[in-house]
């Protein structure tokens, strides 16, 4: 007993049970109510910061085009991660190049990559992205200045001969064997491939007349027919005067990417500095090999302090850079220079100063430990040509998203509508506190999806809606868990304010571990899954967090403060928790010094009678 | 409800008990025919996947006014296109929707999908832009599927060491998971029988009901647990007769509980099947719907019996079954009066029988004979 004299309690029932009310402090239930506000003035708070008011909706519910991209290397070799990164920034790139505002590259597991762009794109802004991104070497012809200015002075960076093949790893220990090992097994000349520089090219020579990829003829040449039907160019254009008009921008860009291998072509450099009039391909990337950076070392094998991207090329690749770069190191700039190109774009640019036939080469000349690094992951990842598959491609409507909406929002308040009638037949007054919870559940996962549209661009798609329908039963339950203990309790001859305590008690451990594991399953498919089973993982999740809060500091809270009021604790016949109505009075045996509710009344009732 | 009420009163106070535990066997043998039939329709007949997995085009043409004869009028527009008779289904959804699924239009590639559109919503007279199309590749299903199985073995691992460790006996963890794979190959079982189409959304709903089945198995062990801390301290009830008497006590609370769960799920299920017709909502609720009622089956007739028979060789609770018997044969004995329906299966004897039984023992024992949860933390 909690009285420890066992002392009959007081017959008021106003004050029942004192000293159970001592052990928990008054203040509680308002500490917790107070709680609750300072949760909701956050997150209100939070949305007036952003300033949107209104949950950003996944591409089902708008409208749009969705596609699901693989990148594809060939020759069959598995992406790594960091090629789907590049091949995102590609992606990327190109979504940005068509010109629609709001479309999102994201990844997708391991290696595919989402692409969701509103609206309805065209076929060919479609077919731009799946087309295949590949890196190319490609003699300069001519250069303008590109429209942003790059930092200055501007230093050409230069390509340079490697002392030896422990480039990629630079230490002192670079410098015991300049020599040894300068020419590898791989640099053996495959006499088959001799003559690639020649194959990439013939037919370009015999049409256009230049002598070769560095002829200034190029520059007289008429434009292809991609850049008239671009409309960058008009059909009588030459190649020098596109150089003029040419813009550093992606829709440029975009054209300049989709320019076959045999034709000229201009482009920016990566920074925009820059634009460049090129020759055709004379190295495809896939030649090369390898890419690194680290320290440059002197012909002596010497560090130079200065960073370096070391190139390594095949046979094939070999054989066609020696023949490149013996035609370069004769020319005066900028003809001396070759561009290495991805996606059309120049992302470096070095001199040539000297033939070199190693299959080796070090790129030098104003690289930070960062900017080298990123050039040699781009050569090394952009090496293998990469197409990407289109696994899925949906377009979805507008009209049919905001009608399944529309209809889901209709079923969910029809599902709200039915859980609320049957809490209040199950629980008349006490009912009301199911309803009350179930809304402040509801505008708090209003807000908190708002507020993660605008600050983590959390989209609700149909799958996200279901979950939230489907939460209302989960987070109802809770309650039902709650009151069924309370109701036990006051089956048991408790008074109301200590059945509100003990039943609490034991609710809370229940709910706690049913939300964990509801939590857990929504955390495990959250991070293994994807699309759709994500985003509704997501809110599921969302939801068990919210109704742990709503539980903990406002259904309880509620309970207790009513508790103590006439009505409730009294245990009014439509309150409920009328003891009589749960059996208090027939089945239980309260015991020596102990008066149940349902006894007082009983007595109450014969006095009057 | 008043009945209701009593009922719920009954079953608390142990007036009026199921022998859930007793009649195991029964349970037991009704699952393993029904477990049976879900394998044949399982193995034999096998899912109907959706075109999510088997890869292919759907397209649906919205707000069309004039759907007569849509299908073959369908059938025309889209081998205007393809030149080719390929296999169609086309189908009328809701009000004016017409779908039109392939396994594979034309050359098989988004373009064509898009010219069919485009041909489709020409004949429909709807606009282009309205009409949805959906192009999937023949490897992306099964990427989705894998997913989905890492993440269920995933799941049921962690839930294990979480569960174990909650409860401090991995017998309850084990048992939970023996109602979870049920509640899971029952499911599956009832797809693949009744021809349901699954879809990714489909996959949302199973993966969904591995967490409400465990929630469902969790406050109902809860109870169980609470009442064998007691028998054990009294050993006035065998482990079975706690167990049982849990379930009882928590049968309204699983009542309402499924009730609150399926009653939103239900009005998605009639908005979805006589409005929007298949989508991602009706997909997920027609999974969750079966789920969370097999879910509301398996913790009471499944869950709960699997971890008595599990705990059943334990030296304690064979212990503590010849004290129970021993105390309540002494209760029946001393009293004249009879005791109570739930005296056999839960051990529950009414406060009568309980203070004709309690003539030799005190006056607390007493109390607590009737009313052990109410008395255990004073």
């Amino acid at each position: 007993m909690s009285t420890p004299t066992g002392a009959p309690h007081n017959i008021d029932s106003n004050r029942p049970n004192r000293a159970k009310a001592k052990k928990t402090p008054p203040s509680s239930p308002k500490k917790s109510l107070a709680g609750l506000l300072i949760v909701f003035l956050a997150l209100i708070g939070g949305i007036a910061a952003t300033d949107s008011w209104l949950p950003k909706l996944g591409l089902d519910l708008e409208g749009g085009r969705e596609v699901v991209l693989e990148p594809v290397v060939t020759g069959g070799s598995s992406v790594n991660e960091s090629q789907v990164k590049q091949a995102v920034d590609i992606i990327r790139n190109r979504v940005d190049a068509s010109g629609t505002a709001e479309a999102e590259v994201t990844t997708l597991g391991a290696r595919n990559i989402v692409v969701s762009i509103p609206g309805n794109p065209s076929r060919q802004v479609l077919d731009s992205l799946s087309r295949s991104s590949q890196l190319d070497f490609r003699a300069v012809v001519a250069t303008a200045q590109g429209s942003k200015q790059g930092q200055s002075p501007y230093r050409l960076p230069e390509v340079i001969k490697t002392s030896g093949a422990n480039q990629a790893t630079p230490s002192a220990s670079a410098s015991t064997s300049p020599s040894a090992s300068s020419s590898g097994g791989s640099s053996s000349p495959a006499p088959s491939s001799s003559s690639s520089s020649k194959d990439v090219l013939p037919s370009a020579y015999k049409q256009a007349g230049p002598e070769n990829a560095s002829d200034t003829a190029w520059g007289e040449q008429k434009v292809d027919a991609a850049w008239v039907k671009a409309g960058i160019a008009s059909s009588n254009m030459t190649y020098n005067q596109l150089l003029q008009v040419y813009a550093c921008t992606p829709s440029y860009q975009e054209v300049a990417a989709s320019i076959p291998a045999n034709k000229p072509v201009v482009v920016c450099s990566k920074e925009g500095n820059e634009k460049l009039l090129l020759g055709p391909v004379e190295v495809k990337g896939a030649d090369l090999t390898d890419a690194s950076s680290g320290m440059a070392t002197n012909q002596q094998g010497n560090q130079t302090g200065e960073i370096a991207v070391d190139l390594k090329l095949n046979g094939e690749g070999k054989t066609a850079f020696a023949n490149v770069t013996r035609r370069l190191a004769l020319l005066q700039e900028p003809r001396n220079r070759f561009a290495i190109t991805v996606d059309g774009q120049s992302i470096s640019a070095p001199n040539v100063r000297e033939p070199l036939t190693s299959g080796q080469a070090q790129i030098t000349g104003g690289f930070t430990a960062e900017s080298g690094k990123l050039l040699a992951d781009s050569l090394k990842f952009g090496a293998l040509p990469m197409s990407f598959k289109e696994l899925t491609s949906d377009q979805l409507s507008p009209e049919l998203g905001s009608d399944q909406l529309t209809k889901g929002i209709i079923a969910g308040a029809i599902g709200l509508g039915l859980v609320v009638l049957y809490s209040l037949l199950q629980y008349r007054a006490l009912g009301l506190v199911t309803v009350a919870s179930l809304l402040v559940a509801a505008a708090m996962t209003y807000l908190a999806v708002t507020l993660l549209g605008s600050v983590n661009n959390f989209r609700l798609s149909m799958a996200g809606v279901t979950g939230l329908i489907v939460a209302i039963g989960i987070t109802a339950d809770s309650f039902i868990v709650y009151f069924e203990r309370v109701r036990d309790e006051v089956r048991s001859g408790r008074p109301l304010r200590a059945a509100v305590d003990t039943g609490w008690a034991r609710a809370k451990r229940t709910i706690i571990i049913s939300d964990a594991v509801n939590f857990l399953a929504a955390v495990v498919l959250y991070v293994l899954s994807e699309s759709t089973v994500k985003a509704f993982a997501f809110t599921l999740g969302l939801t068990t967090l919210i109704d742990l809060l709503v539980v903990m500091l406002f259904t309880h809270p509620v309970v207790a403060l009513l508790a103590r009021t006439k009505f409730f604790g009294n245990g009014h016949p439509a309150s409920g928790l009328d003891p009589e109505r749960l059996g208090a009075r027939t089945a239980t045996y309260a015991g020596r010094g102990r008066v149940t509710l349902a006894d007082r009344r009983r007595t109450a009732q014969e006095g009057t009678a | 409800m008043a009945s209701f009420a009593t009922f719920g009163n009954d079953l608390y106070t142990g007036r009026r008990q199921f022998d859930f535990i007793g009649k195991r066997k029964r349970w037991y043998a009704l699952t393993a025919v029904l477990l049976v039939l879900a394998a044949a329709g399982l193995f034999g007949r096998g899912l109907n996947f959706g075109l999510e997995f088997t890869g292919g085009s759907e397209i649906r043409v919205p707000g069309i006014s004039n759907t007569a004869s849509y299908d073959t009028r369908a059938a025309d527009a889209v081998t205007s296109v393809t030149k080719t008779e390929s296999n169609l289904r086309v189908s009328k959804l809701g009000e004016g929707t017409v779908r039109v699924q392939a396994e594979k239009l034309g050359d098989g590639t988004p373009a064509t999908t898009e010219a069919v559109k485009n041909a489709l919503a020409k004949e429909f007279d709807v606009p282009a832009t309205s009409a949805e199309t959906s192009f999937i590749g023949p490897s992306w299903g099964e990427s989705v599927t894998n997913k989905a199985i890492v993440a269920l073995f995933v799941f049921l691992a962690f839930v294990s060491v979480v569960l174990a460790l909650y409860f401090r006996t991995w017998k309850m963890a084990a048992a939970a998971l023996i109602a979870l794979i049920h509640d899971l190959f029952f499911t599956v079982g009832i797809y693949a029988l009744t021809g349901l189409e699954v879809t990714p959304a489909t996959m949302i709903g199973f993966l969904t009901i591995l967490g409400y089945s465990i929630y469902d198995t969790v406050v109902v062990f809860d109870k169980v647990r609470e009442n064998a801390s007691e028998a054990f301290a009294t050993g006035r009830r065998s482990f079975d007769q706690a167990a049982n008497y849990a379930v009882n006590q928590m049968l309204v609370r699983s009542i309402n509980t499924s009730v609150v769960a399926l009653l939103p799920i239900a009005a998605i299920l009639v908005v979805g099947v006589f409005f929007i017709g298949p989508s991602t909502l009706l997909d997920i609720a027609v999974a969750l719907f079966i789920g969370v009622a097999v879910g509301t089956f398996s913790s009471i007739f499944i869950a709960t019996p699997a971890l008595t028979d599990l705990r059943r060789r334990e030296k304690g609770v064979q212990e503590l079954a010849r004290r129970a018997k021993a105390y309540q044969k002494r209760a029946a004995g001393d009293s004249d009066e009879e005791a109570g329906h739930g005296a056999e299966s839960s051990g529950v004897l009414t406060s009568r029988a309980a203070s004709g039984a309690a003539s030799g023992a005190s006056a607390t024992m007493r109390r607590r004979g009737a009313h052990p949860a109410a008395q255990r933390d004073e």
